[in-house]
């Protein structure tokens, strides 16, 4: 291929018009990507200027009702007490979490620290079924099978009837324990395996490295993943509202009834209140209160795992 | 003359016990776990197994249990998943592919989306359900309580998730491929939508049918959005009223009557029969995408 | 103002560099580099590892500017165009100076569409005229007659050699001026870095090639022009910049160097 020993000049190396096309189809995806991108950026605006501005001007109209006791909002008189909604959802969470914990670190340990490949083969799918059962279903299990057949059955405090925080406690406990242990199992994992083999070096039984070494230098993970499924129990609806009643009762016994805030939300959603009525109002008020708790849960799970994984990185 | 060494376990009756215990009490929460999905599944299948028949797939729901059905929230589930999943999947996945290889890493505004779109994976699905209900129902949008509005509210909580895993399935893509491209005379939007992209789609799609699956098992948002009413007949359109298989299984749940509690198991488990095959389908995706790439 | 010892006469060259540097940010990796490249002739950068050979060959071509931070300081003229003139498009520039790697990177495609991917990006051609563009590219690239039997099976199967001359018949698909290759040979066994020497001298004919090598012989076999390179540490900061040391002809280069640190090198002393 004989070349031309005096070649034009800068112009040779501007765009060709076959390259100026390519050009212009690159220009074309580049504005459809980054419409694509705006939408992520709509969806967040939208929920914050549907549920602020109602929310904000419903706190006004109510303003200090809601530290009454008793919540009442569809009810004539209404009453705004949100204090029953919190220890509710509180009450449901902690019984969530004191189920979930236990199991979830210890699935997760078990998959970092103990389990052969072909175990975690067979376990992590397990974890995922888990995962992937719907709400509704879990609600199902709690209604039909946790209350009747046991907590109105063996309760010790007080009457329990067909619903039941604990019982909703228990199936959300359910819920959660997939996040912890994937969660979980991913800071574990990702601690240095010559850590480990530092330990073990210095006759450390299994156990002794897992726990005391491992589990350590994760902590930060755990903490997320504790974290995240706390997030998660406490914006979870349909299991609360089909399990543990729609009363908010105000009460220390978990064999109670009570109602949590996303509950209430579902279950007012379901009447058809009237649009710009009060009660209609309530429920973007508590979902505002919603969005902004397991937001700053989010956030600062999310941090944490981030920042953990730059120092693996 | 050899000394004899002895290599025997030194480690004190104590320590070995705690070890013991500590075993057995993993091996237990694993056990627990899948004795749980054991416990559900069975509890349903007692309840309801007798009651599985085609015929529950071909009638609608109904007061009548002898002739009562799944078949309008089965498929009002799939126009609705379904719209959602088309809107979702290309927007997610151009999303990811602008964040991943065409924005500035590193500047302000790619963090904050980036910020952005984590914050959503993890908001509640019901809140979901409210900006619904304030905007797309009744508010300046307000196309009311039809197909097009719940695809709407899915597509919303099915965008983060498949964001996240598009982008993962970017990332996989071995860098020398763009590379190599490039040095050829490529575009960088050639690259990407014919080596980087073709490269990603397995991944893409097997995190897609998670997502999916998720959205089929979700009730929360679409309570708020009229699904719950009692529809016995199939959607039409985007504009046409409907209902959902996790909505039906709780409105025959709430049905204090036996019959209603043994259709709602029913539901159940073919919900989860559903989801099952859909998963099953995601994980061969896995394995086939695997072992493509390892030719 | 260069302390470069040799000075070549090259006539018509097809880069001319002057007083080019390249910064990744603040940190800068070569510098103060001229030096003229001839056509139709492979020309060698030899040098200790970080000496900024594998950064300037990448100036050639634009390859660099996919860093983030990159800047060249400078002039790049090809033939007598300025490469980083505001006007100049990296994607013409990439095609008519095409790139080969280090790791082999074939496609995860059929051999045939390796081959072909940059003709189709670069324009439509007929499948007729394709076949034939793949044919002679891969003929050109001493890959033919191993694979003609099986276009249509996985790049991925082929050995490390055949890969790394398919990538070759890759870029010579879109016909271009230069090849450049950044160590091509020293991810792969000594019989097919032997054949892709064999190769590049009969690509020479047709192409401009500019390889960069840490193996001083492969320099010595192949090229006709070498130019070395080493670092310079800068004692208060600890970082390492590159510089050129001698520019020549790769006889004078390694047989009677004028710099001291040439013959070091190249005499196994220091490297």
């Amino acid at each position: 291929m004989e070349k031309a020993t005096v070649v034009p000049k800068t112009v040779e190396l501007s765009p060709s018009p076959h390259l100026r096309r390519r050009l212009r189809n690159q220009l074309i995806a580049r504005i459809i990507m980054i419409i694509a991108t705006t939408v992520s950026i709509i969806v967040t605006v939208g929920i914050v200027a549907s549920l602020f501005p109602i929310a904000i001007r419903t706190l006004v109209a109510v303003g200090g009702q809601l530290f009454g006791t008793t919540w009442a909002p569809l009810f004539s008189p209404p009453q705004y007490g949100i204090l029953p909604l919190f220890t509710g959802t509180l009450m449901i969470v902690s019984i969530a979490m004191l189920v979930a914990v236990p199991v979830g670190l210890a699935a997760a340990i078990f998959l970092s620290d103990y389990a052969s490949f072909n175990m975690r083969r067979i376990v992590k799918p397990i974890l995922e079924v888990l995962a992937g059962i719907p709400t509704v279903v879990l609600g199902l299990f709690g209604l039909y099978v946790i209350n009747p057949d046991f907590v109105e059955k063996y309760w010790p405090i007080g009457e329990p009837l067909a619903y039941t925080a604990v019982g909703a406690g228990f199936v959300t406990g359910i819920l959660i324990v997939p996040i912890i242990a994937s969660v979980a199992d991913d800071a574990l994992s990702a601690v240095p395996r010559a850590m480990r083999e530092a330990a073990y070096a210095l006759g450390a039984t299994r156990r002794e490295v897992a726990v005391k070494v491992v589990f350590n230098a994760g902590l930060s993970g755990v903490v997320a993943a504790l974290i995240l499924a706390f997030a998660r129990a406490f914006g979870e609806t349909t299991i609360a509202l089909m399990v543990s009643g729609s009363y908010p009762m105000l009460s220390a016994n978990p064999g109670d009834p009570m109602m949590t805030l996303s509950a209430f939300i579902g279950f007012a959603g379901i009447g058809d209140a009237e649009v710009g009525s009060q009660a209609y109002n309530t429920i973007f008020l508590i979902g505002a209160m919603l969005f902004l708790v397991t937001l700053i849960f989010n956030i600062l799970g999310n941090k944490i795992i981030s920042r953990y994984r730059e120092a693996y990185e | 003359m050899a000394q004899s060494i002895s290599l025997k376990s030194r480690i004190s009756p104590r320590r070995l016990f705690v070890d013991g215990s500590f075993r057995f009490f993993l091996y237990l929460s694993v056990f627990i776990s899948l004795g749980m999905i054991y416990w559900i599944v069975s509890s349903l299948w007692n309840d309801a197994g007798w009651l599985l028949s085609w015929d529950l797939i071909t009638k609608y729901p109904s007061y009548d249990i002898d002739n009562a059905g799944f078949q309008s929230p089965l498929v009002g589930s799939i126009w609705v998943v379904g719209t959602a999943t088309l809107v979702a999947l290309p927007t997610g996945l151009f999303t990811a592919l602008y964040l991943e290889q065409f924005a500035g890493k590193g500047n302000k505004v790619t963090r904050l989306i980036e910020l952005n779109i984590q914050n959503l994976a993890g908001v509640p699905a019901v809140v979901f359900g409210l900006i619904g209900l304030a905007f797309v129902v009744r508010g300046f949008i307000a196309w009311g309580f039809t197909v097009g509005s719940a695809a709407a509210v899915i597509a919303m909580l099915m965008l983060p998730v498949i964001i996240i895993v598009s982008r993962e399935a970017i990332r996989a893509v071995p860098p020398s491929y763009k590379e190599g491209a490039l040095a050829l005379g490529a575009t960088p939007w050639q690259a990407v939508w014919r080596l980087v992209l073709p490269s990603a789609i397995p991944g893409t799609a097997t995190g897609s049918i998670l997502a999916v699956s998720r959205a089929i098992g979700e009730s929360a948002p679409l309570l708020l959005l009229g699904a719950l009413s009692f529809v016995t007949f199939n959607p039409t359109g985007l504009d046409s009223p409907f209902t959902i298989m996790p909505l039906t299984i709780f409105k025959y749940a709430s049905d204090s009557r036996e019959e209603f509690q043994v259709l709602a198991s029913a539901g159940s488990l073919i919900l989860m029969a559903v989801l099952f095959v859909l998963n099953l389908i995601a994980i061969l995706l896995r394995d086939f995408a695997t072992r493509k790439r390892n030719v | 103002m260069s302390t470069v010892a040799g000075k070549p006469e090259i006539l018509d060259p097809v880069f001319t560099l002057k007083n080019v540097s390249v910064s990744y940010g603040k940190y800068v990796a070569v510098t103060d580099v001229n030096l003229e490249i001839p056509s139709h002739d492979i020309t060698a950068f030899i040098g200790p590892s970080g000496c900024g050979k594998s950064t300037l060959i990448r100036t050639l071509n634009r390859t660099n500017d996919l860093i983030p931070g990159a800047s060249v300081a400078g002039t790049v003229l090809y033939h007598d165009a300025d490469l980083y003139d505001s006007k100049a498009s990296p994607v013409e520039i990439r095609r008519r100076i095409g790139m080969v790697f280090q790791k082999p990177n074939p496609f995860p495609k059929s051999i045939y569409e390796n081959v072909a991917f940059g003709p189709k990006v670069n324009g439509r051609p007929k499948k007729s005229e394709l076949d034939a563009i793949v044919e002679n590219s891969l003929r050109g690239a001493a890959l033919w007659d191993e694979v003609k039997d099986r276009l249509g099976s996985s790049a991925l199967g082929l050995s490390g050699g055949q890969q790394q001359r398919l990538c070759i018949a890759r870029s010579l698909a879109v016909e271009p001026d230069v090849i450049l290759m950044d160590e091509p040979c020293s991810a792969l066994d000594p019989i097919a870095t032997l054949r892709i020497e064999e190769l590049m001298m009969e690509l020479k004919k047709n192409y401009t090639i500019v390889i960069v090598t840490h193996n001083m012989q492969q320099a010595a076999r192949v090229s006709s022009y070498t130019a070395f390179f080493v670092t310079d540490v800068n004692p208060l900061s600890d970082l390492r910049t590159g510089k050129l040391i001698e520019y020549d002809a790769t006889t004078k280069i390694f047989n009677n160097p004028s710099d001291p640190r040439t013959e070091d090198y190249v005499t196994g002393k220091m490297g």
